[in-house]
């Protein structure tokens, strides 16, 4: 490719004067749409591949009915409608309801008020910030094998510790009910640090002018987060919500995995784990990618609920 | 009006010694799960649940079985090469398709850039099944190929790296085409060694996930020899049931690269988490 560097050289020369040189071999625009076009290729093929097919694929997946290895046999909405009689779907749907609906504003609100905690400049910010972040680096097969020997009902350090602090302990894995909200504790443990770093950058992004502003105006600290800070971090806001209430609908297996195994009685059996087993322990694959799809569905509708309520994360003023 | 002004100091003062309590609290229901983690990892069987943080017999040998007894050793080299192959693979494709989509003019190239934008949206584990039959139509089940090459494709990273070069001076590139560079050498010797900052910082993000992945590695693998850090851990947990003095000696394996990675490139971390959320 050298090569063809040479009568680039010249044609600027020529530039210099007004007439337009005529190029020799491939002009340097045809030039420039060849090496655009090479250098896109290998990840253009990958996602093609490996993102864009598959995510098509899913859609033609749930129409079929897939027996064994490799056979297919077309029945139109049929894996549909079977999702719809399904008792163990719905109920692991409602699972899934009621782990978005608590994790997601209760992830907010500590990672908001744990970024507005980090703006205040305390004495060791740098250090708390570090610890808060931490369990976000790990993962959460080793969080979820940590928690569980954590909170074994008999020998776990929590419940001896409640119990020498005089209370109760409780099974946190061992009742369907409470084993949802303990998943959904962890979660919330695991991912604050990050959304708080988040909600820190937004915080930092906001000018400190018109805090001074308000305060020579009187307003308290209520009213400044009412009136300044609230409006503001909604670009934040919205991400913080997006990006949680995916991570919420479609994550998480590998805590599922290490630590209840969708028990117990199935308490824990939300979707992703659900269309999992059905998939890769059941070899249902047909019916798995049709509940699939419709979580794809539910995800779109989701974020445009999202999108209405912020309003696309902009300001009032437009902007 | 002196008196007052020193109640509301005072007032003030209590308030925040009141947030730094909450901020030591916090602190320390994050960390306290990792301490005991650590120490509980050089318990003994008997003595792994008897509730006290610094362990009476202090001994190493649930880290000698774990490498003897299991195959520790072999799972960590996986995931070792797994997830840095990725993390070079991903680094190179995606700047080389970052740089065309920021500065090179071609025609579509909008449109380009909205569809692997839309591929964001795509989480993993929603194509997890049609991902999986694509893999097996390629003959991939069970090979490192299986479990490297699907995981080196996202437009995050891509994403990243085109608002990265957008900012880029348009003279440096112009200037080399002039003196007679062609795009591949103004990539490889301007466009590569500028962009470090912003290739080690997504580097440590690539080699954190692909660390830390589970279900692909899960879903692609069943031969024991390939296993990944995290899949043997899980499995050996099942195995090793609730002898917890072993399953905990394999998750500080698991997590101890991750710990080292965080305490060395902490800012670059946390600075890229703040970047990669909205600019």
């Amino acid at each position: 490719m050298t090569s063809v560097a040479a009568p680039d050289r010249t044609g600027k020369t020529e530039a210099a004067t007004p007439a337009k040189p005529v190029k020799q071999g491939m002009s340097r625009k045809h030039r420039e749409w060849l090496a655009a076009a090479l250098f896109i290729l290998p990840d253009g093929l990958g996602l093609l591949l490996f993102v864009g097919i598959p995510m098509v694929l899913s859609v033609v997946l749930s129409l079929f009915q897939v027996s064994g290895f490799g056979t297919y046999e077309w029945v139109g909405l049929a894996n549909y409608e079977r999702m719809f009689q399904d008792p163990m779907f719905w109920e692991s749907m409602r699972l899934t309801g009621i782990y978005v609906v608590v994790l997601v504003p209760v992830l907010f609100c500590v990672s908001l008020g744990l970024g507005l905690l980090m703006k205040q400049k305390l004495p060791g910010t740098s250090f708390y910030r570090t610890a808060l972040f931490l369990p976000y680096m790990i993962s959460l097969a080793v969080v979820g094998l940590l928690w569980k020997f954590m909170l074994d009902e008999q020998l776990g350090v929590v419940n001896k510790s409640l119990r020498g602090l005089g209370m109760e302990g409780e099974p946190w894995l061992g009742k369907p009910e409470l084993a949802l909200f303990t998943l959904i504790a962890i979660m919330v443990w695991v991912m604050m640090g990050y959304y708080m770093i988040i909600f820190l950058a937004g915080l930092q992004d906001i000018p400190k002018e018109y805090y001074d502003a308000a305060r020579i105006d009187g307003a308290g600290p209520w009213a400044q987060f009412r009136s300044i800070t609230w409006p503001l971090l909604r670009p934040t806001s919205f991400f913080v919500l997006i990006m949680s209430t995916v991570a919420a609908l479609t994550g998480g297996l590998d805590l599922i995995f290490t630590m209840t195994k969708g028990g117990p009685a199935n308490g824990t059996s939300l979707i992703i784990y659900y269309i999992y087993t059905q998939a890769f322990g059941f070899g249902e694959y047909g019916y798995a990618s049709a509940m699939g799809t419709f979580l794809v569905l539910i995800m779109v509708l989701l974020a445009g609920v999202i999108f209405k309520v912020t309003k696309s994360g902009r300001f009032d003023d437009g902007q | 009006m002196a008196s007052e002004n020193a109640t509301a100091l005072r007032k003030q003062r209590a308030g925040r010694g009141g947030l730094i309590a909450l901020a030591i609290l916090a602190s320390v229901i994050t960390i306290f799960p990792f301490l005991w983690m650590v120490t509980s990892s050089f318990k003994t069987r008997a003595t792994v649940n008897d509730g006290k943080l610094i362990p009476t017999d202090f001994t190493f040998s649930n880290f000698e079985y774990i490498f003897s007894g299991s195959d520790f050793g072999r799972y960590l080299l996986n995931s070792f090469f797994v997830s840095v192959v990725i993390t070079v693979v991903a680094l190179f494709f995606h700047s080389m398709c970052a740089y065309a989509l920021a500065r090179l003019r071609f025609p579509g190239r909008e449109k380009i850039f909205t569809m692997v934008f839309a591929t964001l949206l795509i989480t993993a584990p929603v194509v997890l099944i049609p991902l999986f039959m694509v893999v097996r139509e390629l003959g991939l089940l069970n090979s490192y190929g299986g479990l490297i090459i699907p995981a080196i494709f996202n437009a995050f990273g891509i994403f990243l790296l085109r608002q990265f070069y957008l900012g880029f001076p348009r003279e440096l590139e112009e200037a080399a085409i002039v003196d007679g560079c062609n795009h591949w050498r103004v990539y490889w010797s301007i466009v590569l060694p500028m962009s470090r900052p912003v290739l080690s910082a997504l580097a440590i993000f690539f080699f954190l996930a692909n660390w830390n992945a589970f279900v692909w590695p899960l879903v692609v693998t069943t031969d024991p020899d390939l296993q990944v850090i995290q899949t043997a851990l899980a499995q050996f947990a099942t195995q090793t049931t609730s002898n917890y003095n072993y399953i905990l000696a394999g998750t500080m394996i698991a997590a101890i690269p991750m710990i080292a990675i965080f305490f060395t490139f902490q800012r670059q971390i946390v600075d890229s988490v703040k970047t990669s959320g909205l600019k």
